[in-house]
């Protein structure tokens, strides 16, 4: 390394012994992070998760990580599935089965809207919504976390499955504001329709897909 | 949620502008967008290396999974995407010397620029599809363009308007760059909604 | 390294001042724009990304200088941009460790350091000519530099768009956000702001001299 440089080139070697020396540093550096930072990201992620679901399940003290699918539904272990779909199931301090978790997405006025709806096992309704990311306008889209009026709308929004267990019995619609009469009907913002049609739209989707493969497996996450 | 192809491209195009709605290559927007002449061309260069990149990047990541190399996504995305940009160079300089005098002297430029590699992680952070990631990444590109274009035919018009000296420059690009952007808010909401 | 230039070596409060003011990386020579547009919607934000550039610029140019007689000339910048990259990833693993909620809100953001053309400038044009204390000592003032510019521009979008500073309310129930200024067309109209500020100050200091 300590040889003269010949003027104006470089042999092609050492080029590549530097080259391969600077890369061995920073794969070494890079490697260390990820092994150190592993278990506090791995820990920050549960803290995440928890928080979000406990934020829609009131009373819940624990998480765990399911997957359904067409052939039942099994704990989490690595990536999901190919026609599968996560959720979480919370229990609360006695252990007992407190309600369901799951994503749905739909896309909004700017981009698309994701959000967590806790689904309650008893009266098969969802009874609380958070919002896990948008970019909607502030001030108008983002009422859908801050309007009470629309909240309302999820403190019992009926998801039950059909007889035959293939789909929802009512599917999931957003209606004009002021104009809900059943209880699978989400009363849309005023001004922000488009952003309440995304969550609508989201939750419709997510539970069409995911309500027909966990109700008849429902007990299996009992304790 | 799967979103369609023409989704995808709408929404990198208008309301989700690479440019003016989410910063990415803002350095050769407010450089090069002097002259009509030479904002085509680069805006045209740029899609080409996205393009790459975007193939580039979903082929590595497919790589990079199957064998849990996470960690060393960035650092392979970058050193890939510069060195196949730099091949596409050698290889368009001798096959297709008039096209390599057309867009050449841009592709060196582009290589360090954000939207190229703003394409590339943005479709894994997203788990598009081979086909989605094309379509995000032609989108990015002529959303590009446009912008590019827009604003090289406005600072064009401005040249001929009587500015005070105070604001010409950065200042000027910056409010007109503003006010494109707020134009384009106005797309927001296509391809949702109904 | 070579004695027969002393007068490079030497760490000068200009060595340090020069990326903080003179040569200010947002307000003078309008350079990593994606960021500072992009992520200065808060002030929060606006200063965990301008640590985290500072970080890097700071890491990338000492090892770029510690290494700057060992690479031959033809490989620097694919050096260069392995060694940003590299550090760029340390940053993305520290902020997931540290908060994950930060990193959400900085999202891509924190990646596309990498191709921030700040650090590989410095790199280029300061680090690989200097011993790694000056090196220091100058991305230092660039990174501080460029931290303060971003957050003059968090400080200002989140205050006019949003009626709040570090999340803080400032303004009381009745005030009624500017909304556009925490949008994309805000973050142009705010840096052509202070860019005009900067401006007409520079020329009432110009004016100022000629009248003397």
């Amino acid at each position: 390394m300590t040889e003269p440089i010949p003027v104006h080139t470089t042999p092609g070697n050492k080029m590549i012994i530097t080259m391969g020396l600077v890369a061995s540093i920073c794969g070494v550096l890079i490697v260390g992070a990820y092994e150190s930072t592993q278990d506090a990201i791995a820990n920050n992620k549960r803290i995440m998760v928890e928080r979000a679901v406990f934020k829609v399940l009131p009373g819940a003290a624990k998480v765990n990580e399911y997957v359904a699918t067409p052939s039942g539904i099994q704990p989490l272990t690595g990536n999901v599935p190919e026609g599968g779909m996560k959720f979480y199931a919370a229990y609360d301090q006695a252990g007992a089965l407190k309600g369901i978790a799951a994503e749905a997405a739909g896309k909004g006025y700017a981009d698309i809207v994701r959000v967590l709806y806790g689904y309650d096992t008893q009266c098969q309704c969802i009874i609380g919504i958070g919002v896990v990311s948008m970019r909607e306008t502030p001030g108008i889209g983002d009422k859908i976390i801050t309007d009470p009026a629309f909240l309302k709308n999820f403190e019992a929004l009926d998801v039950r499955v059909n007889t035959e267990m293939t789909a929802l019995a009512n599917a999931v619609k957003v209606v004009k504001h002021g104009s809900k009469q059943n209880a699978w009907e989400i009363d849309a913002i005023a001004g922000a329709t488009v952003t309440s049609k995304a969550v609508g739209r989201g939750i419709n989707e997510s539970a069409q897909k995911l309500m027909p493969l966990l109700v008849p497996h429902i007990a299996e996450l009992k304790p | 949620m799967n979103e369609s192809l023409s989704q995808i491209f709408i929404a990198t195009l208008l309301t989700n502008n690479f440019v003016l709605a989410m910063f990415l290559g803002l350095c050769p927007f407010l450089g090069v967008s002097g002259r009509l002449g030479t904002a085509l061309p680069m805006g045209i260069a740029t899609t080409f290396v996205m393009l790459v990149a975007s193939l580039c990047a979903y082929g590595l990541n497919l790589l990079l999974s199957a064998f849990h190399l996470d960690f060393l996504r960035l650092i392979s995305y970058i050193v890939v995407i510069a060195s196949s940009v730099q091949l596409v160079e050698m290889v368009m300089k001798k096959y297709s010397p008039a096209l390599f005098r057309a867009l050449g002297i841009y592709l060196p430029l582009i290589t360090t620029n954000c939207a190229v590699l703003g394409v590339a992680l943005f479709q894994t952070a997203r788990d598009y599809n081979f086909s989605q990631s094309l379509a995000f990444s032609l989108g990015g590109g002529a959303g590009f363009t446009l912008a590019l274009v827009l604003m090289a035919s406005l600072r064009e018009r401005l040249q001929l308007a009587n500015v005070p000296t105070l604001v010409q420059g950065t200042a000027l690009s910056l409010i007109l760059a503003g006010l494109l952007s707020l134009t384009f808010m106005g797309f927001a909401g296509l391809g949702g909604g109904e | 390294m070579s004695a027969n230039k002393p007068v490079d070596e030497s760490i000068t409060f200009d060595t340090f001042m020069e990326g903080v003011w003179r040569q200010n990386p947002v307000f003078v020579m309008v350079l990593g724009m994606c960021p500072t547009l992009a992520v200065t919607v808060s002030a929060v934000n606006a200063v965990s990304m301008g640590l985290a550039t500072l970080f890097v610029l700071v890491s990338s140019c000492f090892l770029v200088s510690l290494i700057r007689n060992l690479v031959p000339k033809e490989v620097r910048i694919a050096t260069y941009i392995v060694i940003i990259a590299t550090f760029v990833t340390l940053v993305d693993y520290i902020i997931q460790a540290v908060s994950l909620s930060l990193y959400e809100a900085l999202g891509a953001f924190i990646q596309l350091i990498v191709v921030n053309c700040i650090i590989l400038g410095r790199a280029e044009a300061h680090a690989s000519k200097n011993p790694p204390l000056k090196a220091v000592v100058n991305a230092l003032g660039m990174g501080i530099g460029f931290t303060i510019g971003l957050l003059a521009l968090g400080a200002t979008r989140e205050i006019l768009g949003a009626g709040k500073l570090f999340g803080f309310s400032l303004f009381g129930e009745h005030f009624q956000p500017w909304v556009v200024m925490v949008l994309p067309p805000g973050g142009f109209f705010v840096l052509g702001g202070w860019l005009l500020l900067f401006s007409f100050m520079r020329s009432r200091s110009e004016k100022g001299v000629a009248h003397e």
